[in-house]
């Protein structure tokens, strides 16, 4: 061995490699989440190379962010609002429908694909040692990176109709946007694993994400659920974080751009948001502890199953 | 001495499915048949390997060296006992690296090493050298999907061994290079293990065991076989008689350093 020569070459050697004071750990990563934020630089390759690989091979590219949420804007516009006459007597139907489209669709978004996101980083996974919290967490921020033009659009078409801001309608964005995110990236932990196992759990996501679009205020106010429901199923319907994120951001976006803000946030939005919005973030982070438990727990299995 | 590498009595449960949907699993429960079954691909195993060592790791196929480097590189965790190591680890697993398809060369360069704990500046200094050894050409900008299995091992090799690390593991890397890129390996792993780094080595090819390593690990259905010298070891696996007469001569690996065309004939 290198060590028992003594010479000052091998000598020199045996400094850099020593050792002695690094304990002997275990390979493996086990932190969780917390190890995805320490290992920051590899989070964002993957997040970039998703960003870049989304729209790969096609002519407009990026475009097809803008265009993806604009043509589904249309055809809700347009057969919900115009055909089935969901837009008669409601103001500005097209910006709170779009408000609630937004947030609802960055949600099914990281849970569609991070329920798929570990089977389609088999490559990786099967050799490499990589917290592999990070890619569910990767396709979470690859959505919200496509959030931002659709930000844009919302306010270009709620300054159009005469949007006023307000500081706790931008905090209610905020909210709702980081309501979306635990949410979303607790589901894709729990379901990743799931869809690594059977791989029908992909189709089951795509099912639930159907029935999330309907179960929120998006395409229809929240003050029909509350008008023709009884109190306590419009309790249950509140016990939802997606419908509370779509409702804060109808609050910040859709409020703003009505004749008189406060008569249309009474009428429209449920009483004691905010204490629903706490409840519903506490629910949110208590399920993502939950999901972390449960994907540490059968992610051992996953390389010798992809 | 500092402790690299500590194995113990580390076993890997692999559950083996004999069907996959629902319709075939409910036929073979009403027939009484068997579902699954689990089997050890490690079992119960335990060996300590000291830094700058290099040990051979041989066996059949299927005697679970893979899984056992797989277990000493983080990507999977022991079922029961315990494998700690010290310090950074590198290398290939199972032939190939740990590559995206849709990436090009150069990203999964970089994801690669970024992976295996190198800064983007680390990273961005050994990038040219990476490119040098690993000699693809203008497929640098092209998805490694579309590489020959040569380029992908080529790639793979180049970025762990340009890895700054302190365990090296290397699985089968000389299995489909072709002879002058082998030659570049031998010499580049021989480097990196007078370097200090712990090396292990899997290989079919006792010629290439015989000179890169004074220790052997022999595994026979995932357990430890044999733990000793190098030559005893590959006589153990019975591989000794592709030995040529200087191998047979030479106590470690250490004594030679040059790779004859001859000793890499004997790799295939």
């Amino acid at each position: 061995m290198t060590e028992t020569t003594g010479s000052t070459g091998t000598q020199a050697l045996v400094d850099r490699h020593r050792l002695a004071d690094v304990p002997l750990a275990s390979p493996s990563a086990h932190q969780g989440l917390l190890e995805v934020f320490r290992r920051r630089y590899v989070l964002r390759l993957l997040v970039k190379r998703e960003v870049q690989g989304r729209y790969e091979g096609s002519f407009l590219g990026f475009l097809w962010s803008y265009i993806n949420p604009l043509s589904q804007f249309f055809i809700y516009w347009f057969f919900m609002g115009k055909i089935l006459g969901a837009s008669h007597g409601f103001e500005n139907y097209p910006v709170h429908m779009f408000a609630g489209l937004i947030i609802v669709h960055f949600f099914t978004e990281t849970f569609g694909a991070g329920t798929r996101s570990l089977v389609g980083n088999k490559g990786l996974i099967a050799k490499m040692s990589v917290p592999r919290e990070m890619f569910p967490v990767a396709t979470m921020l690859v959505s919200l990176w496509h959030v931002a033009p659709q930000i844009l659009i919302l306010i270009g078409v709620g300054i159009m109709e005469g949007w006023q801001p307000d500081m706790v309608g931008m905090m209610c964005a905020v909210v709702a946007v980081l309501i979306a995110m635990i949410l979303g990236t607790a589901l894709a932990l729990l379901f990743s694993t799931a869809n690594v196992f059977f791989r029908d759990f992909g189709s089951f996501v795509g099912i639930i994400n159907n029935y999330v679009r309907f179960a929120v205020p998006m395409l229809y106010p929240f003050s029909l659920v509350r008008d023709n429901l009884p109190t306590w199923v419009t309790h249950l319907y509140l016990c939802d974080p997606v419908a509370i994120a779509c409702l804060l951001f109808q609050r910040a976006f859709w409020v703003g751009t009505t004749a008189d803000p406060t008569r249309s946030a009474a009428e429209t939005l449920p009483d004691h948001l905010g204490l629903w919005t706490l409840g519903n973030l506490i629910a949110a982070v208590l399920i993502l502890v939950v999901a972390q438990r449960v994907f540490q727990k059968f992610e051992n299995k996953v390389p010798e199953r992809l | 001495m500092v402790t690299s590498i500590k194995v113990e009595n580390a076993t890997k449960v692999f559950t083996k499915r004999y069907h996959k949907t629902f319709k075939q699993m409910t036929v073979a429960k009403l027939r009484g048949n068997k579902i699954s079954d689990t089997f050890n691909a490690v079992d119960d195993v335990t060996f300590e390997i000291q830094q700058g060592e290099s040990v051979g790791l041989m066996g059949l196929n299927g005697s679970g060296k893979s899984t056992l480097l797989k277990l000493i590189n983080g990507t999977m965790r022991p079922d029961m006992g315990s494998v700690l190591t010290r310090g950074r680890i590198a290398g290939l697993i199972a032939t190939g690296a740990g590559f995206h398809p849709q990436l090009t060369g150069r990203e999964n360069v970089y994801l690669n090493a970024a992976i295996l704990g190198m800064t983007e500046r680390e990273t961005a200094r050994k990038f040219d050298e990476i490119v040098d050894f690993a000699d693809i050409g203008d497929f640098l900008d092209t998805p490694v999907g579309t590489y020959s299995s040569g380029m992908y091992s080529r790639l793979g090799f180049a970025v762990a061994v340009h890895v700054d690390s302190d365990i090296f593991l290397a699985d089968e890397v000389l299995a489909v290079g072709d002879k002058p890129f082998k030659k570049k390996c031998m010499q580049k792993m021989q480097e990196v293990r007078d370097s200090g780094v712990t090396l292990v080595y899997v290989s079919h090819a006792a010629g290439s065991v015989a000179k890169m390593c004074e220790r052997v690990i022999v595994l026979e259905k995932g357990k430890l076989g044999f733990d000793g010298p190098a030559l005893d070891g590959i006589r153990y696996v019975k591989y000794d008689d592709e030995l040529s007469p200087e191998d047979r001569g030479s106590s470690s690996a250490a004594a030679s350093m040059s790779v004859t065309d001859s000793e890499l004939g004997a790799e295939i």
